[in-house]
Parts: structure tokens; C-alpha cells; sequence
């Protein structure tokens, strides 16, 4: 039967298997933290029950780029630095789909930093995920604007001469912000729970994640990665909940509530202890698309009506 | 005192009114004292009785140049004929100026008939500053002796009479004179106030219309000539809009729903104008942080389902040739608009120049074909859009429409369009792909391959940048990225059979045959006309497809003796002495010619920011046809 609603319970009764969300064989190098986020996100998919054909990952170019072709969604492979302005287009255009950006500390933080500034400002309803691995990859093994000062790599062979910037304070510091959270690939749960609260998040929500590079920077996040008591874990009743299982490994917690955003800023400037958990959330913050999109109706009827209207203040008539 | 010159207030007697067949006016002043808004209120009352218009806006390069300075002359060129005006003309038959140092810049950049009528506002000489004075006296007696025929007009005492503040509406007592010299309608003119005032207190529409009888009055009584351009009603409903406008309208009425743009001279008055109206119809106008960033949400949206369009200039379009290459490769239809300035770099950004061609043809790194149309007039500017829309559609391909600043700001009355349903796009397709389709499945003959959009089940792909095979994947394998680049460009071809051959202006051989693109077409044509007249064997031809290029130019070429193209790009001179065969850098368009058709074809190229003169074309054609075995 074809009726309305049995098409509607169809759609009630559609479960969607991880599988369903599971694109190309992913061809990063053993050990790297890209897995973790595409876990992450495909259970994401599942458990939000997001249609495939209405989801859309965008990505520039890097490690982190290639994630979408390992989704079974709609995908967009675009350019170095530029995933933002696409998904803003796309978003614009088409609300209705749910558009995901993934970008690395190269794509979004250096030759895309414009962008993210002002997709920052635009706030529009787009959940980004920034694989922060403190080094070019795809490009083997050149210093980022993440890199810790001193990192070696083969364009700073002496070691990098700057300090690190920042993702989060500099999210943090623009007019407009209204999702800004930390994760690590090492501790998926809090991971999914992030990505999880950011999708949920009428807004831009920006999710960095600090993510591990084993093949040129593997001991980036060592001390971290074996020392619990250095990640602070932000608990708060509207943040991330800590599971007991990690309440006893991470005992380093505190409560932080993402509506201060003055603290928010001052957790932020910690790297270490790493903070994880949502550190700023926002909903009253206006979309863009809202914003611009408020009463558009668009028919030929319009078209034609206002077609006419304009070239009437044109016309000489004879 | 010169006899040439009225004594202001001098009554004289009879009024001689001779006839034209066209005129060509000037009217020049200080940024801001609103001699645009005088000129183009004269172009559209010629226009409304019938005249054949063309008004060109003479800019300064900056927001407020100082006050009388030679470089901040701003106002506008009309010209109005008793048949249909496709162009700007040659030098002014009558310049009317608000001092005498805009003047000046238009004296020196040889914009003036040697002869040409000047109405000097005198109110500088009264001034307390005697450095003033002496510029005034000194460049009025110089113009005198250069034999201008140059008036006095008390402006700002005469309009002293009616109004407090006299620089506020000089303009309309301007505009009074010149519908009094030029034998204009006074309804028509006291109608254009109040449409122009529309919008304020009729106490302002009242004001003005006394200054335009004014100076109606004061030209009758005080010069003693008069001209008439007979006119011939038009039957049809004419518009009366710029290029950009007509862009702006074009984008409209194509039912594109979303142009994002980056400012930047002189494509900026197009979006301007969108932004005002889209909204209304619900479009959207999205002003983006940069260039790039402009057109990668034009190439997110396009993505969706719907063409977009990015609008820009010169410079904005070098930032976006990435962007573009990544829409060609994934084979996203595109719209982009380079209105042309002069380059490179910054160059002249509120001039006219030809020289982003070749750019737009093979600008993006690696092969990337797209189409690339010009616009050759006002009306041209409006429907290059529908059409432009259509191809990117239909293709999935990225089409540049080439306009310039000479066209931007230039009025032409054309036939007021007929909104048609088919237009506009087609709605969003969100269908289910059938089972086993591919987002790539290129047609081998044609290249062509339907496109899948997001929101339709089954047609999930990743697009991507990357060279990929027709389900999407990244292509490892030589074969496939051959695969791609033959279909990419056999789009281009299949495209090309659907264009009808080009016209050519006069006969169908003959002894020179011209060749053109963009805003040049009238002023070519006009000079192919005047050569013709004087039994020269010269006929033109106009593209507006540069890529692909319709069949048939091959034929049309050999059938002269000699091809020349004008354009306005640089072009090495062939009498520079280190200049020769083997080192020559034709114009873009003669380059494209020779290296596709195999014929010698010749150029002549000004790049002088101004748009050519049909007298300066025919200056140079003369010459390439006094050759003996050319002439008449």
C-alpha cells in the first residue's frame, strides 16, 4: 500500500545498521586517529537515525579530508581550506540536509582560517569536526599551526619557531560563537558523546579533536594518552555526562558549565591538563540560514510577479 | 571679451534650430553635484520620445576626489540618433561643465569634437579665492583659443533664484538647458523628476521642476542655437537599464536562487541591485568573507540542485580559478560573472578593458574546459544569464559570461523582455537513482552524464576533486583519469553542435572582414556601416560564444582577403622595431583565431580604459585597406 501514512510508517520503521553508513574501506595508516572520529561519527548516523541520502559530509583536503568517501552518504571532497564556504552554500541552499564539515588543523587553521572565522560568525546549523593532529600528513610531515613550538618536521628540521595557535580560544573569541568543544580520539565514548551533542546543536558547533598521527608525530599525545590525570574532563548536567567505567580512570574532572563562556575562554587556554568536554554552548545564538531564508517562498508566481514589478520601473512605454 | 562667448543674461532674438541625425553630450561636474543623475535623466526622456540612446558614466577612481581637481570629473556621456545608438560615439558635439577643471580632463584625454559647444558654469570667476579665478580665466581663454565654442553660464546665480542651496540642483537647471538645446519634451522631463523624486516630499518634486524650467528658460533666451534629433515613437515597451542591471535582472529571471559575491569594481552594482530585489522574489544574495570563499558557496549551492552564480571582476576572479577548476572537475554546473576591468594586477578598476579572455578560457590549473560566453550589449546582459543558467544545467558545466565596465554602467533602451515559464530551472530532482546508475556514467559520444543531488536516495557518491572514475572513486588508474578528461571535453563539443552559426554584419565575403567580442559590437558595427557607405568591401563579425566556438567561423573567414579582430587588450605593436612575426603577442581573440582556424588574422587593440570609438576603428581600417589591391 502507498498511502501517506504507510509511506510514513515505512519511514517510522527504518533502522538503519552501521553498515548503512559505511562507505569505502578507509586507507589511513594503522593507528590513526581519523578511525576513531569515523567510528564515532557512522555511530552518530545510526543512532540520530539520519537518512543517508539527506546527510552530507564535507571536506577540504588533507588525512582528515578523506573521510567522507568512507561514509555511505552524500559527500563532498572539495578543495584545500574551502570545505566551510561549501557546506555554508550547501546549508543555505538547502536546509532540509544535514551537512557535516571535516577538516584538519592545515585546512581549517591555516590555508582555510578565513573561512572558519567567519563560518564561526555566520553560525550556521553545521556540525564541524577539526582532526587536530599537529602536523601536515598527506602533504608528510610539515609543521602546523597547531604544532607545538619546537615540534621537528621537514620544514622546521630544527624545530618549529612559534607557539601553537589555539582552535579553541580563537573559536571562542569570535563574535557569535555558540558550540565549542573538545575531544580525543583515545577516549571514544566522550568522543561520541561530543560529536553526539554537537549535531544536536541548532548552530555551528565546532568539535576539536585532538587526534593522534602515528606515523610522523607519534608521541604528540603520549603523555596524555598514558597518563589519565592529565585530561580534565568537564562534567555538567548540560555538558557531558562521565560514565562510571571512565569516571574511575579520568578522575580529574570539573564541573563546567558550557553557558560561561568567560570560563570557557580560561579552560581553553589550558594544554594541560587537555580539557575534553563541551566547553561553550549557546542555542540562542541566530543562524544564518534562518536569518536569510525567514519567509522565502519562491515560486514561478514570485519570480515572475517581482520580474515584472522591476522591469516596470524600467520600461518606456511607447 | 571673445565674441564666442553669451554675455550672460544677454536676451537673444531668434533661435536657430538646426537637425541631427545624432548629438553627442558631456556633462561633467564634481563628484556628488549629480551631473550622472542630469545625464542619464536626458538619455531617458530622449528615449521615451523615441530616440535611439546610449549613456556612458564617466566615474573618478575615488569616492570624493577633491573638488574641482582634472581626475574627478564624474558625470556621463549621451549620446541619442534618430535610429537605433549601439554606442558610446566618437567626441562630444556639446560638453556642458560644472567647472572648468573636470573639463579639463576631458579636454586633455581628447574626448571633444575640436569644435564642440562648452557650457562653462562662470560663477568661479566671482570667486574670493584669486587662485580660482586665474585657473578659470586661464583655461577658459585657453579653450577659446583653441576655437571650442565656449559659453558662459551663470549655473549657481541662476539657480540662486529658486533655491537656497544652488549646488544641490544645478543638475536640473542643466537638464532644463539641455531639453531646451536639444528640443526635449518638457512633460516628458517634468514626469522624469517626479519619477526620480518619487520617493521624497513633493515640496522637493515642485523645487526641482522650477529649476528645470529655469534653465529651459535661460537657454532660450540667452543661446541662440538649438538643435532637433528627430525620433521616431517606439511601438514597443523599451527598457531602460545598465549592463549590470541587466545581469542583475538576467539572474532573476533565469530562476537561480542563490548569488554569492564578494565586492569588488565594477561588477559590485549588479549585486547591489540583486540584493534589493532578490529577496523579494526569494532569492538570497550572500556577500562572502573573500573571493574564493564566494565561490565555493556558490559551488555548495549549485551542489544542492540548484545553479548559482558568483558575480565578479578581474582580480576576484583570478582568487576564485580554483574554486572553478574543482566545480569543472566534479562537473557542478556554475555561473560566474567576470565584469572586466582594466588589468593587471589592481590595474584600473573603474575602467573599461578586454584582457580577461584567455583567462577565463584555460585560467584554473590543468585542463579545464568551461564555457565562456560574451555579452555584446545591454540586452545581452539580461539574457546571456537565462542561457547561462541553461547551459551550466544541462551540461553540469561551469559557464563564465564575460560583460565589461563599459557595459556595466552604459544604457541602451532594448525591447522590454517577455517573462516565459521556461526560464526558469527546473525544480530540485529528488527522485530515488535507479538501482545501479553511477553519478559519472558519461555518454561516450557526448560527455554527458546525469547528475545526482543530494536528498535523492540511492545516488549517495562522494564528489570529489580528485580525478574519479563514473561510480565517483578515486581514480589510481591512468585509463580512468583519461576517462574523465575525454568526457569533460567532449561536453564542449556536444554543446557546440547545438550553436547556431554566427552572422556576419554586411556581406558574406569581401575584402576585410572584422572581428569582435564583447562590449566593441556596436562600435564595430557602426564603423563597418560608415566604411561601407564609402564603398569599402568591409563586413564583421561578432561571437558571443568564445568556447565553444560555433561551426561555420572557418568558412566565413576565408571568404575575405583579409581578418583583422579590435579589441580591447594589448596587442604588440607591428612597428615597434624589436616587434616581428616570431615575436608578436596578438589580442586574446586574434590568438584564439589563428591557432584554431589556420588564418592569418591581423589585430588592432586600444586599451585606453574608454570604450573604442567607431571613429578610431574606421581610422584603422581605412589604413589596412588602402593596400592597393583593397581599394574601391
Amino acid at each position: 500500500m502507498s498511502t501517506v501514512s504507510a509511506c510514513l510508517h515505512h519511514l517510522v520503521e527504518e533502522h538503519p545498521a552501521l553498515e548503512d553508513y559505511q562507505g569505502g574501506v578507509p586507507r589511513w595508516c594503522k593507528g590513526c586517529g581519523d578511525n576513531a572520529i569515523l567510528a564515532a561519527l557512522q555511530r552518530l548516523c545510526r543512532d540520530e537515525g539520519l537518512r543517508p541520502e539527506k546527510t552530507v559530509f564535507v571536506s577540504g583536503i588533507g588525512c582528515s579530508s578523506r573521510l567522507p568517501h568512507y561514509m555511505r552518504t552524500y559527500g563532498f571532497h572539495g578543495i584545500h581550506g574551502r570545505a566551510l564556504p561549501i557546506a555554508e552554500g550547501i546549508k543555505l541552499a538547502r536546509p532540509d540536509l544535514h551537512v557535516f564539515v571535516n577538516t584538519g588543523d592545515g585546512d581549517c587553521c591555516s590555508i582555510g582560517a578565513a573561512h572558519w572565522i567567519h563560518a564561526i560568525r555566520y553560525n550556521m546549523n553545521i556540525t564541524v569536526l577539526l582532526h587536530d593532529n599537529h602536523i601536515y600528513g598527506l602533504t608528510k610531515k610539515q609543521a602546523s599551526p597547531t604544532s607545538p613550538i619546537g615540534t621537528k618536521s621537514n620544514t622546521t628540521p630544527r624545530g618549529s619557531y612559534l607557539d601553537a595557535m589555539s582552535p579553541l580560544t580563537v573559536t571562542l573569541g569570535v563574535q557569535n560563537a555558540s558550540f565549542v568543544a573538545q575531544a580525543v580520539d583515545w577516549i571514544p565514548e566522550t568522543l561520541f558523546q561530543i560529536v553526539t551533542a554537537a549535531f544536536r546543536h541548532h548552530g555551528f558547533s565546532f568539535v576539536r579533536i585532538l587526534q593522534r598521527c602515528p606515523e610522523f608525530v607519534g608521541n604528540m599525545f603520549e603523555p596524555w594518552v598514558h597518563d589519565p590525570q592529565r585530561m580534565l574532563m568537564l562534567t555538567h548536567q548540560n555538558g557531558v555526562k562521565v560514565s562510571p567505567a571512565l569516571q574511575k580512570i579520568y578522575r580529574n574532572q570539573i564541573e563546567h558549565d558550557p553557558a560561561d563562556i568567560n570560563r570557557a575562554r580560561e579552560i581553553a587556554s589550558s594544554e594541560d591538563p587537555i580539557p575534553v568536554g563541551i566547553l561553550y554552548r549557546n542555542p540562542q545564538v541566530p543562524c544564518y540560514e534562518d536569518l536569510r531564508r525567514a519567509g522565502m517562498l519562491r515560486t514561478t508566481d514570485t519570480i515572475r510577479t517581482s520580474l515584472e514589478a522591476e522591469l516596470d520601473k524600467f520600461t518606456v512605454w511607447p | 571679451m571673445n565674441a564666442a562667448v553669451e554675455l550672460a543674461g544677454s536676451r537673444t532674438t531668434a533661435k536657430k534650430v538646426v537637425t541631427l541625425d545624432e548629438a553627442v553630450v558631456e556633462i561633467m561636474s564634481d563628484s556628488g553635484e549629480g551631473a550622472q543623475k542630469c545625464g542619464q535623466s536626458f538619455g531617458s526622456i530622449a528615449a521615451r520620445m523615441g530616440n535611439g540612446v546610449w549613456t556612458v558614466e564617466i566615474i573618478p577612481a575615488e569616492i570624493q576626489p577633491p573638488a574641482r581637481s582634472v581626475a574627478g570629473a564624474s558625470g556621463n556621456r549621451i549620446r541619442i540618433g534618430s535610429k537605433r545608438v549601439t554606442n558610446g560615439g566618437d567626441e562630444a558635439d556639446l560638453a556642458i561643465a560644472f567647472n572648468e577643471q573636470v573639463l579639463l580632463g576631458r579636454v586633455n584625454a581628447g574626448e571633444l569634437k575640436p569644435d564642440c559647444i562648452i557650457l562653462l558654469e562662470s560663477v568661479w570667476a566671482e570667486s574670493p579665492d584669486p587662485k580660482i579665478v586665474a585657473q578659470y580665466v586661464e583655461t577658459r581663454d585657453r579653450l577659446l583659443a583653441e576655437g571650442y565654442r565656449l559659453h558662459e553660464v551663470p549655473m549657481e546665480n541662476e539657480c540662486r533664484k529658486l533655491v537656497a542651496d544652488p549646488r544641490k540642483g544645478k543638475n536640473m537647471f542643466v537638464l532644463g538647458m539641455l531639453c531646451n538645446l536639444y528640443s526635449l519634451d518638457m512633460d516628458l522631463a517634468r514626469e522624469q523628476i517626479a519619477f526620480i523624486f518619487g520617493k521624497k516630499a513633493e515640496k522637493v518634486i515642485r523645487s526641482n521642476v522650477a529649476l528645470l524650467e529655469a534653465g529651459f528658460a535661460w537657454a532660450e533666451h540667452n543661446l541662440a542655437f538649438g538643435f532637433r534629433v528627430p525620433a521616431v515613437r517606439a511601438t514597443e515597451p523599451q527598457l531602460v537599464i545598465n549592463g549590470n542591471t541587466a545581469i542583475a535582472l538576467g539572474v532573476l529571471a533565469s530562476g537561480m536562487d542563490i548569488c554569492a559575491m564578494y565586492p569588488i569594481t565594477p561588477a559590485t552594482s549588479a549585486s547591489h541591485y540583486l540584493s534589493d530585489v532578490f529577496e523579494r522574489a526569494g532569492g538570497i544574495v550572500h556577500q562572502a568573507e573573500d573571493e574564493i570563499a564566494a565561490c565555493a558557496f556558490a559551488i555548495g549551492a549549485s551542489y544542492t540542485g540548484k545553479v548559482a552564480v558568483t558575480i565578479t571582476s578581474g582580480p576576484g576572479y583570478s582568487l576564485k580559478q580554483e574554486g572553478i577548476g574543482l566545480a569543472v572537475m566534479a562537473e557542478i554546473p556554475l555561473v560566474v560573472v567576470d565584469v572586466q576591468r582594466g588589468g593587471p594586477s589592481t590595474g584600473q578598476p573603474t575602467k573599461s578593458e578586454q584582457s580577461d579572455l584567455l583567462t577565463v578560457m584555460f585560467g584554473s590549473h590543468g585542463d579545464a574546459p568551461k564555457v565562456v560566453m560574451a555579452a555584446s550589449t545591454i540586452e545581452d546582459c539580461f539574457y546571456s544569464m537565462i542561457t547561462a543558467r541553461r547551459i551550466a544545467e544541462t551540461f553540469n558545466m561551469v559557464v563564465v559570461v564575460l560583460s565589461d565596465a563599459s557595459l556595466a554602467t552604459a544604457q541602451q533602451p532594448f525591447p522590454r523582455p517577455q517573462f516565459s515559464d521556461d526560464w526558469l530551472a527546473p525544480p530540485i530532482d529528488q527522485n530515488p537513482v535507479p538501482e545501479g546508475a553511477k553519478p559519472y556514467d558519461w555518454d561516450p559520444v557526448t560527455g554527458m552524464s546525469r547528475r545526482f543531488v543530494p536528498g535523492q536516495p540511492n545516488g549517495m557518491h562522494t564528489l570529489t576533486g580528485l580525478a574519479h572514475d563514473r561510480s565517483s572513486r578515486v581514480a589510481y588508474d591512468p585509463e580512468i583519469n583519461e576517462q574523465g578528461m575525454h568526457a569533460r571535453s567532449l561536453k564542449l563539443a556536444a554543446l557546440q553542435k547545438m550553436l547556431t552559426p554566427p552572422r556576419v554584419f554586411g556581406d558574406g565575403e569581401g575584402d576585410l572582414l572584422v572581428v569582435g567580442w564583447g562590449s566593441t559590437k556596436g562600435a564595430i558595427e557602426e564603423s563597418v556601416e560608415r566604411l561601407r557607405a564609402e564603398g569599402h568591401k568591409v563586413s564583421s563579425l561578432h561571437l558571443s560564444f568564445l568556447q565553444p566556438m560555433p561551426a561555420g567561423i572557418k568558412e566565413i573567414l576565408q571568404r575575405f582577403k583579409r581578418v583583422i579582430t579590435i579589441e580591447a587588450n594589448w596587442s604588440d605593436l607591428p612597428e615597434d622595431p624589436l616587434i616581428d612575426e616570431t615575436n608578436r603577442r596578438y589580442s586574446a581573440l586574434a590568438m584564439l583565431l589563428r591557432a584554431r582556424y589556420l588564418v592569418d588574422v591581423d589585430c588592432w587593440s586600444e586599451v585606453r580604459g574608454r570604450p573604442i570609438k567607431p571613429g578610431s576603428i574606421c581610422e584603422v581600417l581605412r589604413k589596412r585597406l588602402v593596400r592597393e589591391e583593397f581599394r574601391p
